[in-house]
């Protein structure tokens, strides 16, 4: 569910017909008073974060002047809040309330349906109000095919205990704001508290939205920079891992920073599992462990080689971390030996250091833990692989033997990629280059890359290896980034191959990252 | 028997010609499943794996029907149009492997199939198998390792999360328990078969003498299990192994359906429930075989 903040909901609701408070949004104290100002009554000034109960960490305050709503939105910019640090406050016209209500939709996964839900006791939490006053909650599961009828909603708030123009003024909230989340494929929508005010107006006074992160792609004007579910704003870390599963949809990459700042001291790991149910598991074994996780990873559905080589450049860019854990189902149905190579790739680069259990088990996992043990033996890292007789608990185990053995603690190192002089041979895939010294080429005995290459688009041409389909062809994903040719030729041969895949913003995040250290 | 496939089931893929569908009949045909026919709009006429491929479903249930099934592997956008169009044609069951479906769709779909008494696994599901008869979608990826990895026996499998639905079938399979079907329900949050629609098709299968269950935080699941064991709906033996007891509340887990909001849907109110109503909780998946191995001693099987 991507969370829109109460500003940007509210501004839904008012376009779909419901009443909103006059307001405006502030980024400096000074905005905050020009609303005021232009308001001219007392106002609310709320911070705009994801966090419920704000009015108890002291994110909504009041004031009587523009003047006073400019000293006290002084006071709560700048504040933090959860992981959140206040730079948007929403300031609006206090309202003057008589009764508050909750409205909400939800979706019911035992039903399979949308889930209108209602209560004349509002403001605080709707567990909170079920655990009660259950008897003050009413609720219309909607039939999606033919809409929430008008009707229905005046039957509920009769029951409910309304009558004459405000049992038809609160219907039509109820019914525009199933209409506003049904067109805007919302997860949830909940105005809370929904207000009735002295002279019998209804009011959103506050308003949440989430979308689907599913159907975010149908909806570009709302401007979701990240379409996952977070309790606070997406770190620059995952907002750039989000961009390598916007450019690559071969298989899932899920990856969520789960600690702020880590020290050496944690026993914290970089964590790549792989499928969901598998994921889950392994981090429950690793935290039965005592580990803590930098983050929580996830490439599966057949994932690329390079994809699961990004995902762990993005996993070592966290500093601090002790080892490095991979796992996933153990059974799994993609063959292994992709994630493998994605794996020996991004170590090599790194001259990973800590220890690394990766237990790949499911199709060809002897081959995949035969290339890890392969090519993985001349780094400083001791690296274990494991397949499906291998519990997580035993690999968990394993990994904790490993970091007592080894005091090495991750640093991370600025991306640096070989020079490729002009006029080097190379071609593109579907993200990234393949770069192909042929003099190198020339002194090749064995020309293993042809063979080692999975999906066949490379040949000789007088003893130097191209490529055997069109440009074009390569680049929409005939070359299939298996990464074999490179490790092939980098081991047995005369490492003459050499295959490109940036990954937007991270050179700069390392940098940046290095220099914070320094200072 | 088994449940919602078997050796006789005829089948259709939509979106056979895509990369997916393609290499996902082969799998199913080598298994041994009957795939009668494809479907790909503009692509009537064309032959993939030797099977026939039609615009429309209509017309591969008039050609080559009656359909019993759909595997579905075209676009995420595309699924509601496909799963409406298969359910319009009377197909009876849908397996929708996609991934990344919106919800609303599936909620279109699900509403329509009630109304056509029609049933459907998924969306993002491996599929299912009943092990030495057939498979729809692709659990298993090669036909010669789900038949390695699963025997036919007598256990009821069913799992939200793809890889754990393999990686349980094969940790019986080595300690000598066959499965009856193995169901991958969808790691979403809102699925056409969900577990407690599961259970009751194998409350109902004679050979399934067990289940086991693969659960996870988030959705109400699991706990509408527990229910329909407290009103005697399902009465076989359960063993259950819930995932994810160390994820934070509010933060979604990769599956779209695993996230915990509020106190619905976590570790805690699974497992208290599911206790309850009195099925064997496993602390690993590693436990799942020991604890049949002991039921099954216990009854003397």
């Amino acid at each position: 569910m991507a969370r829109l903040f109460e500003y940007q909901s509210k501004k839904l609701l008012k376009t779909a017909g419901i009443r909103v408070p006059e307001g405006g949004l502030a980024f400096t104290p000074e905005e905050a008073r020009q609303i005021a100002f232009r308001i001219g009554k007392p106002v609310v000034l709320k911070i705009q974060v994801w966090l419920t109960g704000r009015a108890g960490l002291g994110g909504i305050r009041f004031a009587e002047s523009a003047g006073e709503a400019d000293a006290v939105a002084g006071e709560m910019f700048g504040m933090k809040v959860g992981d959140f640090v206040v730079d948007k406050i929403l300031v609006e016209e206090r309202l003057k309330i008589k009764t508050e209500c909750f409205v909400g939709l939800v979706i019911d996964d035992a039903r399979k349906a949308p889930l209108l839900v209602f209560s004349t006791v509002g403001g605080t939490g709707i567990e909170e109000i079920a655990r009660k006053h259950p008897d003050k909650i009413f609720q219309i599961p909607v039939d999606i095919l033919t809409g929430l009828k008008d009707y229905e909603v005046r039957n509920l708030l009769r029951k409910a205990g309304f009558s004459g123009k405000l049992l038809v003024q609160l219907s039509a909230v109820l019914a525009r704001l199933y209409r506003l989340a049904r067109r805007y494929d919302a997860r949830s929508a909940e105005i809370n508290p929904l207000v009735v005010t002295e002279n019998d107006l209804v009011f959103a006074a506050d308003c949440h939205l989430a979308i689907d992160d599913y159907a975010v792609y149908r909806h570009p004007e709302l401007d979701i920079e990240v379409a996952r579910e977070f309790d606070r704003p997406p770190t620059r870390l995952e907002k750039i891992a989000y961009q390598v599963e916007e450019n690559d949809h071969r298989g899932t990459f899920y990856f969520l920073q789960m600690a702020g700042e880590l020290t050496p001291e944690e026993k914290s790991i970089g964590f790549h599992g792989a499928g969901g149910g598998g994921s889950m598991m392994s981090m429950d074994a690793v935290l039965n462990r005592g580990f803590t996780l930098a983050n929580y990873c996830d490439t599966s559905g057949n994932p690329s080689a390079s994809k699961v080589y990004r995902a762990a450049k993005i996993i070592l860019s966290q500093p601090n971390l002790r080892g490095y854990f991979a796992s996933g189902s153990g059974v799994a149905s993609q063959e292994q030996y992709h994630s493998a190579r994605g794996m020996v790739k991004a170590f090599h680069e790194e001259n990973l250091e800590i220890p690394a259990v990766i237990r790949l088990g499911g199709n060809y996992e002897e081959e995949a833990i035969k290339i890890l043990g392969a090519y993985l033996k001349d780094i400083p890292a001791v690296v274990e692989g494991y397949g499906r007789d291998d519990s997580p608990e035993f690999c968990s185990q394993r990994l904790e033997e490993l970091t007592e053995k080894n005091a090495s603690v991750h640093t991370v190192r600025p991306i640096k990629y070989p020079d490729i002089p002009e006029g080097r041979y190379f071609f593109e895939t579907l993200t990234g280059r393949i770069f192909i010294d042929h003099q190198k080429c020339l002194d090749c005995q064995t020309k293993g890359c042809i063979e080692a290459c999975s999906a066949g688009v490379l040949k000789l041409d007088e003893g130097k290896s191209i490529l055997s389909v069109p440009l074009v062809e390569a680049k929409k994903g005939k070359c299939t980034e298996c990464l074999a040719c490179e490790i092939y030729c980098k081991f047995h041969e005369q490492d003459a191959i050499f295959i490109h895949l940036p990954i937007p913003g991270l050179k700069d995040y390392r940098e940046n990252l290095i220099k914070k250290q320094k200072a | 028997m088994a449940i919602l496939v078997d050796e006789n089931s005829k089948v259709i893929v939509q979106g056979i010609t895509g990369r997916e569908g393609m290499i996902r009949t082969q799998l199913m045909k080598d298994y041994g499943t009957q795939v009668v026919a494809g479907v790909t709009p503009g692509k009537g006429g064309a032959e993939v794996h030797g099977i026939p491929v039609f615009d429309t479903v209509e017309e591969a249930g008039e050609k080559a029907g009656p359909i019993d099934a759909s595997v579905i592997f075209v676009p995420a956008a595309l699924v509601k149009s496909a799963s409406l169009e298969a359910i319009d044609a009377g197909v009876k069951l849908l397996v929708i492997v996609p991934d990344r479906v919106p919800i609303y769709d599936v909620l279109e779909i699900s509403r329509f199939a009630q109304e056509k008494e029609a049933r459907f696994v998924g969306p993002n599901t491996l599929g299912l198998v009943s092990p030495g008869k057939a498979v729809l979608g692709m659990i298993g990826g090669r036909a010669e390792r789900a038949r390695e990895w699963f025997a036919a026996g007598d256990i009821g499998v069913s799992s939200r999360s793809g890889g754990m639905t393999s990686a349980i079938s094969y940790y019986l399979t080595e300690s000598g328990f066959g499965q009856s079907t193995i169901v991958h329900v969808g790691g979403d949050a809102v699925v056409g078969l969900s577990h407690p629609e599961v259970m009751e098709l194998f409350e109902q299968d004679e050979e399934t003498h067990m289940a086991v269950m693969f659960g996870e935080i988030g959705t109400s699941q699991e706990e509408r299990v527990a229910e329909l064991i407290e009103k005697g709906k399902f009465s076989k033996p359960l063993i259950a192994f819930i995932g994810g007891k160390a994820a934070k509340s509010g933060t979604r887990f990769s599956h779209a359906g695993a996230i915990v909001e509020g106190s619905r849907g976590s570790y805690e109110s699974k497992v208290e429930r599911l206790i309850k109503a009195g099925v064997h909780l496993a602390d690993s998946v590693s436990d799942i075989a020991k604890i049949v191995k002991k039921l099954k001693n216990g009854k003397g099987g």
